[in-house]
């Protein structure tokens, strides 16, 4: 049922039906989060990293990235992404497949009529339209497109290198809430209760439909389907609030702490922290 | 929707933080408040709902299909404070783990869906659905429309932020290095499609989802059925409307920057002498030439005060939008600020000791 090579995209021989759209985007998502925690459990670079350590560096990485006003700094960055990653066992193609590819094809669709768009000195003409392709069109759409890629980039190598309770306790360490911090560990592991139950609902909904439904009822479905999730949502938080309550839990949220930092630890936080202030510093 | 990492200049994602804040604080009191020890299960299970729902992918008239963001479906049921930090949890996750929405960025889209959105939702359904049955078809249409006007607001806020970049920042030859395109581009180019397919994806899953609840399980209904929560007291209510306004002027705050040339009567007093200015003043003034000399009155009372902000735009800001927007920030908290003392005083007035 969870197993997402059941849905296949390439060797479909007819397009998938509305009611399988549904269930394979629910199980990409799926996928995506064992991958994470399969990943994060190999020996690697990031992986060997204290997890504060690691928030608080990926976080000046992406924060240098944004702060960066030269191609050659995000480019510089960018590659020093693809480093870590391969330090980290993390292969080109997941990263192309996971990151690249999808945010490309959705920043270049915004940043494409940028390279006619922006004002600016001509250097070439499109033929037959004769618009004029600017070269700070085609520089803010390079910053564009340069700066998610490489932003993204770091936020992935993050999450495919710690596993999330980890990333959880280091937010702590960042001086977010206790409390947000529980609610995010459960909201994380409810995600994919609601996804698992989610994914059943659609298909024994998929496996009694024999033929195409009009427009009207397949929104009436998916409406139908959310308010059945929703009240499930309120039952399982009525129960998951008695279960908590039945264990002394008073309102007070106490989590365990059992990092250690280490002279590599303090190198790695150093190197990164250094990034950004560096890059502030030079654009000054 | 989801405003990537590298889009939005680090003043606008910090101004961005800076006003998200005080909504998180307060959102976050009032729903441990009221919840207590049901917090942390019911806010943990709703986000991962609200998760859930966004990846529902929607069927829609013409053969299309979009994602329905569901932040009216949260303002009904739990209200806008809990909808506000519901969304901005789920919101989290998604730009966390899922690399959906930027880091930087995470307090701009919490802004735009979860806090905007929210109160959007929550006040057009209440205003729409009135004292109406919980069961009738009013609410239906009331929750239809509040999704409606909750996706557009939230889009038409990221298109105001995507418009103002290329003003805030651009290297030497004028390349934008942020959101590259102007208002006059980003406010249409994004209002097109979320006024279209979004905005009827967010308007089906709303309207359909209540309909459904109210046949359902009408229970989860029964928050938004009973009228605001907590209870408006009588200084907020004879207020609303002002606060509304102000709220308004804010969120056109920027607006201003898209005016051209010069407001008709603000004149200092050396625009008289400097021909530039002067054209200006002909220009504004229909043809009519202004004096030659500045009136001797103004040149005598504008040695009295000078503003700590001249012109908008800081001493120590190189960037004149950026100044103007800083300004707009910080002169909007000066009128709260003067409003909410004289709304204290008003209040004491009315209710005299005991």
């Amino acid at each position: 049922m969870t197993d997402p090579e059941r849905w296949p995209g390439r060797r479909r021989l007819r397009p998938r039906d509305f009611a399988e759209n549904l269930v394979h985007g629910l199980a990409k998502a799926m996928a995506h989060g064992l991958a994470a925690e399969s990943l994060s459990a190999r020996k690697g670079l990031l992986q060997g990293l204290d997890p504060r350590v690691k928030l608080a560096g990926c976080l000046a990485l992406i924060v240098s990235g944004v702060l960066a006003q030269s191609l050659a700094i995000l480019a510089a960055l960018f590659l020093i992404a693809v480093a870590l990653a391969f330090a980290s066992h993390i292969t080109l193609a997941r990263l192309f497949r996971q990151v690249w590819l999808g945010v490309l094809l959705f920043t270049g669709v915004i940043a494409l009529p940028a390279i006619v768009v922006v004002p600016g000195t001509p250097v070439w003409h499109i033929p037959l339209l004769d618009w004029p392709v600017t070269e700070q069109g085609l520089r803010s759409a390079a910053f564009l497109i340069g700066r998610a890629e490489t932003s993204a980039t770091f936020a992935l190598l993050l999450i495919l290198s710690t596993p999330w309770p980890h990333v959880l306790k280091a937010m702590r360490s960042l001086g977010v809430p206790v409390v947000l911090v529980a609610i995010l560990g459960m909201t994380h592991r409810y995600i994919f209760v609601l996804l698992h139950s989610a994914m059943q609902m659609f298909e024994a909904r998929r496996s009694r439909i024999v033929a195409a439904m009009p427009g009207r009822q397949r929104r009436s479905m998916v409406a139908a389907s959310a308010g059945v999730l929703l009240g499930k949502a309120f039952h399982l938080s009525a129960e998951v609030h008695l279960a908590m309550i039945s264990r002394g839990y008073r309102g007070e949220v106490h989590l365990l702490d059992d990092f250690h930092i280490r002279p590599r630890d303090w190198l790695a936080l150093g190197i990164a922290l250094a990034l950004p202030i560096m890059i502030f510093w030079s654009q000054r | 929707m989801h405003i990537p990492d590298g889009y939005l200049s680090p003043a606008t994602c910090l101004v961005a933080y800076a006003v998200t804040l005080p909504f998180w604080y307060v959102a976050f009191r009032r729903v441990k408040r009221l919840l207590h020890t049901r917090m942390v299960p019911l806010l943990a299970v709703f986000s991962a709902f609200s998760f859930v729902i966004m990846m529902f992918n929607l069927p829609l008239p013409g053969g299309t299909t979009g994602h329905a963001l569901g932040v009216a479906v949260a303002a009904i049921v739990l209200g806008p404070w809990a909808a506000m930090v519901a969304i901005s949890i789920a919101l989290l996750i998604q730009a966390v783990f899922f690399g959906d929405g930027g880091i930087t960025t995470y307090a701009a889209n919490c802004l735009n869906m979860a806090v905007v959105g929210s109160l959007v939702a929550y006040w057009t359904y209440l205003l729409i659905a009135g004292k109406s049955a919980p069961g009738s078809s009013r609410r239906v249409v009331a929750a239809a429309l509040a999704g409606y006007l909750a996706i557009n607001a939230a889009a038409l806020l990221t298109a105001v932020e995507f418009g103002l970049q290329p003003m805030l920042a651009h290297d030497a030859a004028g390349a934008p290095l942020y959101a590259p395109y102007p208002l006059a581009i980003a406010v249409p180019a994004m209002m097109i499609g979320h006024a279209s397919i979004a905005g009827f994806a967010e308007m089906a899953i709303s309207g359909g989802l209540v309909a459904y609840l109210q046949r359902a399980n009408p229970g989860l209904l029964a928050y938004s059925a009973r009228g605001a929560d907590p209870k408006p007291t009588d200084a907020w209510r004879s207020t609303r409307a002002l606060w509304y306004g102000l709220a308004g002027l804010m969120i056109l705050t920027p607006l201003g920057l898209l005016a051209a040339g010069t407001a008709w009567g603000e004149w200092a007093a050396a625009d008289f002498g400097s021909a530039e200015a002067r054209q200006e003043i002909i220009q504004a003034s229909g043809g009519m030439a202004p004096p030659a000399a500045a009136p001797q009155g103004m040149e005598r009372l504008a040695s009295l005060w000078t503003a700590p902000i001249p012109d908008y735009a800081p001493s120590f800001m190189h960037s004149a939008g950026y100044g103007y927007i800083l300004s707009a920030l910080l002169g909007s908290g000066l009128v709260l600020l003067a409003f909410l003392l004289v709304s204290r005083f008003a209040v004491r007035k009315a209710s005299p000791e005991r």
